[in-house]
This record gives C-alpha cells, structure tokens and sequence, in this order.
C-alpha cells in the first residue's frame, strides 16, 4: 500500500488544483500565510524575485561604502576592518543573494510554463528552499553586530584567514552558507525533475527553450559543486572549533588546499551565474530580430562544453601560489580553450541579428547590451588567463574590472532583460517605455564609468581590498565612485517602474512581443495562478 | 481521464526517479570533497609537489658521489607565531655532491620560561628536487619539547641521489617552526608510533 500512495498522489494534487484552483481564486488565503505557504511556482519565484531584489541593493549599498572610501586617496569615511567587511559581504550578497536567487525565481515563473508543466515538479520542496534563504541571509548579515564584525575575509574566505586570524562570527557565516547552499540545491533538484520529467507531450530536449537548457545545465553544476562548498566550509568549521588541520600548515594540513577546494566549487559557479543568462538572451535576440535562433543545437552544445570545461580550469585562479610549469600551461590552455564554446554562442547571437528585423525595446536594448559587455569582460578573462601575465595582474583591479564585466553588464542585465521581457506576462501591463530607456541608459553609462577605468588602475598596479591607494590612481577611482553612484541611483528608477507595472500602464496582450514564440506566451496575461492543467500539445513544426 | 492518470503516475515515477539520482550524485560528491583531502597529500607525494616531503628516516643509497657535479643547498628556517623559539642553522647554504650524505647542525633554543612543544615543519623548492632528496635522519620527523631557557642542537643528515635533473642546481630548505599541543602532541606520537608499526 505504502508504495502506491505517492503514485496517487499527484493525480489527487492535479484534481484537486482544478478544483481547488477555483477556491483559491474566490478566497485565496490571506497575509502572510499565504506567502509562506505557497505552493505556487509563479508565486515562489515572485518571492525569489523579490527577495534577490532587496538583496541586491543591500549588497549595493556595500558596494557604495566601498566606492565612497575609494573616492579619495587616504582614510576618510570608515575604518579598514569595516572596509573588509564591506567587501566581503558585497560579494558574498551579491553572488549568493542577488545573482543566485533571482535565477532561481526566473527559472521558477518561467520553466514550467515555457515547457506546459502546471508546476514545479516538487512544490513542497520550492517553498522550502525559497524560505531557506531569508533564514540564510538573515544570520548572514547579523554577523556585522556581532562582537569582532562579520566576515572580513573577502568572498573566497581564503585559509588561514577565515580560519586561524577570523572574526568570531564566523561559525554563523560558515552556517548560513550552509543554509543558503542546501537552498541552492534543492532549488536545482526541482528544476531537474521538472525539465526531465513534466515536459508537454510532444516536446523533445531539442525542443526546450534555451532557457530551460542552460538552467538544466546550471542545475547540474550546483549538484555537483555545492556539496564541495559545503565540504569546504565544514573542514573551516571544525579547524575553527574542533582542532583539526586541514588548513593548517602546524597541524600537518595545507592552506593551498583551501584554494583548490574553493576554485573546484568556485569557477563552476562563475557558470552557474552566467548559463542562465546566455538562455535568457537567447530567447530576447530572435523574438525582437523576429528571426528564429540562429544554431540552436550548437548553442546547447556549446553551453555543455562550457560545463565540463569548467571543471578543468579552476586552477587559473591560483597561478601565483608556486604551481608546477605543467599545471600553469594545463590551466592556461584549458582556460582559452572556454573561449571557443563561448565565441561560438556570441557569433550565434549576432548572426540570429543578420539580416533581422530588429526593433529595440528594453528588453533587447538589454540583451544587447549584455552581448557587447559580456565580450568585453570574456577578452579580460582571455588576458587573465596567461599565465605569465597573470602574475603582474592578480589581486589587482584588472581583475575587479574582469568579473564585474561579466557579473554586472553580463548576468545582471540579463536579469534586467529578462524581467522586462517578461514583466508583461506576470503583470498584465507593459512597463513604461520612457522609464526603461532612462533606467537602460543611465544604467550602462553609469556600469562603464564604474568599472571600465578598473582596467587600467588594475593594469597600472593597484591591489584589490585595500582600503586606501597610491595618488597615481586618484583620478580613476574618482571616475569609479562616481559611475558607481550614478549607477546604484538609477537602480532605484528600476524599482519605480516595476512598482508603476504592477499598480497599472499598458494592457499586454497573451503574445505580448510580436516575435515571442514560446509556449509562456500562448497563456493570457498576466498569466493567471494555475496554467496548463491540461498539458497542451505541443507542435514540432513550430520549431 | 484513465488516460491522464496514467500519465500521471508516470511523471511521478520519473520524477522520484529523478531525485533519487540527484540525491545520490550529491552524497557522492559530498564526500568526493572530503576524500579529496587524503588524495591531494596522494597526489604531492607522488608528484613531489609542493615540498611535501617523507615523515621517516630513509636509507642511504649506496651510490658513487658525482664529483664533476655540485649542488647548492640552502637553508632557510622560520619561527610561527606563538612559539617563542628560535631556530638557527650552523650553515646558510653548502654546496654538496650528488650521492654524498651530508649533515648539518641546527640550534633550537627556547627563549620562553616554561617548557613548550613544538615542531619543524619542511618544505623543499624546487618542488621537482624533492623526490631526489633523502633525509636519513632529521628533527623535522617528531616534536620537541624544550624546557624553559634550553638549547639543544640536532641533526639533519641528508644525501641528493645522483638522478637528481640537470638543471637543478640549487635546492632550498624550509623549515618552520610551529606550536604543538600538549595532548595533539601525544596523539599525533601515537598515530606516527601506529604508522611506524606499519612500515
């Protein structure tokens, strides 16, 4: 008997959803239950969304002490172990709270209904893992009250740093770390279940959209890395409270060991932040080129090879620890060899482009801009990657300027991209034109004169974290700080117009982009709370 | 309908399937991380990376000294924070012969007034020269406990075996010195005691 039961059961869940459905809408459950109740996949990513929003611009405030400390040579505005606090949380938040989990509402909202699934494949289990995560940065940012201040380690939390010369609080970061990756995990579980498994009748893999194949994708990543993190920072729990020696060199242990545990989970990471991102673009490119995606097979494949790839490259991060010749050359050849899956996606996008019938609403001015950026950081990566020259540019600025390129005018505005793509099928409304070109505006000039005069104050030598600098950078970090501010306030513009969408504005069609062709479009908007009850059929011809 | 419940159940077969796969990639490379700590020290010792050198005396080899050939070997020797030591060697830097057994004296001196335990930890660069050196006998291979004010000297007898690569032609000695509990210690002269038996 026990075995049966859960094959019933979702039979009884999707009659009852029909059923249900119908009373849920006459009197949904109210307040905040009803929030932390749901089952909804499309109210749980509204969560994520929303949640990674807030994280967003608490990390970016950070960010500004940071910017606001760099404005000038000399100490100004805070003391250097609050600096070092700043910057480690900023990135901490930032990959673990804005980055991660916005992915995770996106891939929640628009998974099941671009491949006709009425839900998530496990509902229960996606509400957990959203509620994971208040818990996870809640205890994360308590840490600064705390006697000693938070994590001032930086985001890699190198040994022996994080270990023998770390603030007290450190046990609860290594604990909300813990929290927030078991909520990654179970968030890619879900998606994997639902990808393989609840698929409309009809829809082969190379049916899915991109997006649904790159998150597949991500999914795999995060199950195979998170647990190494999660390894990781349990070796530094118990070197930091039940006298083992992983990391200590006086105990027999070795702190390089560290930095391999941590890159082995770190560069597959720096993917599971940007696959996504390509899925998104490659849905916005054809629908406003109105041209089908140019090499789709080869874009999966592409986007597969960047995942293996990426389990063989993290030694790239460590060329100046003293590695063997054979290990520099490995790494440095594997590395540029990331370059060719990734310049096949870039010419894929530009040639669904050719000869298109562009038009440039937000979203694709997004996606755009995302392309050209994502380059620009891809070619920095290229230069890191020599291992000869790496040594003059590690730890610099150079390679700030590197990874913001790809994090910020890469995934970020993919994230920007896809909301305004997507805004008018959550909410019914457009999102006011005007607002969305000042917010895109505003928002690459201001990343540009952020992070573009980094390359150079890297080049010429100046340390990353280091709450003070020579007067020979002056100039460039006061160029930086400014960006920065002018990009963190036009973020808030972003806020207004999604408040602005939401209350009202333009009535959106079901198809709300003439050249959209995905199945997430065939639903009404705003996309009512239950969709594809009855899985529709779907059509190889479309493809 | 019948046709829909069937559909059903399957997906929820596929989907358990799923994750019970999932659950079990993740176990998997749950302790893959773990396991790779034994591997990494694995990996150096085989490959002799990162300086990371035997625990125990090893034999001489009997060999003909190159005399057309001399390596310099230097030494370098550090003190952790948290041991109040200090750690002198008789010489800088010796150029010996490859296959000849050489021994140098070095000078542990406690500068505290209480007794302290402590170790020297070594580390050879060029990491590649590490598996053509032998220490046949070395501090390095158990703890100290030095009383307060007490100076002892002890020996590192070594010898660079003749396939040593061409272009080596310096090989540097680190040692550093680090704290050692009193209890870690006892369990760690346990643990080398069941290793010795072993070997």
């Amino acid at each position: 008997m026990a075995p049966k039961l859960p094959l019933h059961h979702p039979v009884e869940q999707s009659s009852t959803a029909s059923a249900g459905g119908q009373a849920a809408h006459s009197a949904p459950p109210r307040g905040l239950m009803r929030w932390l109740l749901t089952t909804n996949h499309k109210e749980i990513g509204s969560l994520y969304l929303i949640f990674s929003l807030t994280m967003f611009f608490i990390g970016g405030v950070f960010a500004l002490v940071v910017r606001a400390e760099l404005f000038q040579p000399g100490l100004q505005l805070v003391e250097p172990e609050f600096f070092n606090q700043m910057t480690t949380m900023h990135g901490l938040i930032m990959v673990f709270g804005a980055i991660m989990p916005s992915f995770v509402g996106l891939a929640n909202w628009m998974i099941p209904l671009q491949i006709g699934a009425p839900d998530m494949a496990l509902p229960r289990l996606n509400n957990f893992s959203f509620w994971l995560l208040p818990v996870a940065f809640t205890l994360l940012l308590s840490t600064l009250l705390m006697p000693g201040g938070g994590p001032n380690f930086g985001w890699t939390f190198y040994a022996p740093l994080s270990t023998t010369y770390a603030p007290p609080s450190t046990t609860f970061f290594i604990l909300s770390l813990h929290i927030a990756g078991i909520s990654s995990i179970l968030g890619a579980i879900n998606i994997i279940a639902t990808v393989l498994n609840l698929r409309a009748p009809g829809m082969r893999m190379m049916d899915m959209p991109l997006f649904c194949w790159t998150w597949l994708i991500t999914a795999f990543l995060l199950i195979a890395v998170m647990p190494v993190l999660a390894g990781a920072v349990t070796m530094m729990l118990m070197d930091i409270n039940f006298g083992t020696s992983f990391f200590n060199a006086a105990g027999g242990g070795d702190p390089v060991l560290f930095q391999h545990l941590f890159w082995f989970f770190g560069h597959p990471e720096v993917y599971i932040m940007i696959l996504p991102a390509f899925g998104i673009v490659s849905a916005i490119i054809p629908t406003f080129s109105r041209k089908r995606l140019f090499g789709y097979a080869s874009m999966v494949y592409a986007t597969g090879a960047i995942a293996i790839l990426s389990f063989m490259v993290w030694a790239h991060h460590m060329f100046t620890v003293g590695l063997p010749l054979t290990a520099e050359l490995f790494f440095m050849y594997t590395t540029m060899l990331i370059a060719v899956p990734t310049g096949v996606k870039v010419f894929n996008w530009v040639a669904t482009m050719f000869r298109g019938s562009i038009s440039f609403e937000p979203p694709m001015l997004f996606a755009l801009a995302f392309v050209v950026q994502f380059t620009i950081g891809g070619f920095s990566g290229l230069m890191l990657a020599i291992s000869p020259a790496d040594f003059q540019y590690h730890d610099t600025y150079f390679v700030v300027a590197h990874f913001h390129y790809v994090l910020v005018p890469g995934a970020l505005f993919a994230i920007l991209a896809a909301a305004y793509y997507w805004l008018p099928k959550w909410t019914g409304h457009y999102p006011n034109l005007k607002l969305a070109q000042w917010h895109f505006w505003l928002s690459v000039i201001g990343v540009n004169l952020t992070f573009f005069p980094m390359h150079f104050s890297g080049l010429a030598g100046m340390p990353r974290r280091i709450p003070d600098y020579a007067l020979q950078f002056a100039d460039f970090n006061l160029a930086s700080s400014l960006g920065a501010f002018l990009f963190g306030a036009s973020q808030l513009l972003f806020v207004w117009l999604i408040i602005k969408c939401v209350r009202g504005g333009e009535k959106a069609p079901a198809k709300a982009w003439e050249g959209a062709e995905d199945l997430e479009w065939s639903v009404p908007s705003p996309a009512p709370l239950h969709t594809f009850e009855h899985p529709p059929t779907f059509r190889h011809d479309e493809k | 309908m019948e046709e829909r419940q069937q559909c059903g159940s399957q997906r929820a077969r596929g989907v358990r399937r799923t994750v019970a796969r999932t659950l079990f990639a993740l176990a998997g490379m749950f302790v893959f991380a773990f396991a790779l700590v034994p591997l990494y020290d694995v990996f150096c010792e085989v490959t002799g990376l990162n300086g990371k050198v035997d625990t125990q005396g090893q034999a001489l080899v009997a060999e003909e000294v190159d005399q057309t050939r001399a390596v310099t070997v230097q030494f370098v020797t550090r003190t952790s924070a948290g041991l109040p030591w200090n750690l002198e060697v008789e010489t800088r830097q010796i150029r010996v012969h490859p296959g000849q057994s050489t021994e140098v004296g070095f000078a542990f001196h406690n500068t505290a007034d209480s007794a302290v335990w402590g170790r020297a930890v070594p580390s050879v660069t060029p990491a590649r020269a590490n598996l053509h050196l032998r220490k046949l006998a070395c501090f390095c291979f158990e703890e100290q406990r030095l009383q307060a004010g007490e100076r002892i000297e002890l020996p590192l007898i070594f010898q660079l075996t003749r396939d040593l690569p061409a272009d080596v032609n310096t090989v540097t000695l680190v040692y550093t010195l680090y704290p050692v509990d009193r209890d870690e210690a006892a369990l760690q002269a346990r643990a080398d005691g069941d290793k010795g038996g072993e070997a």
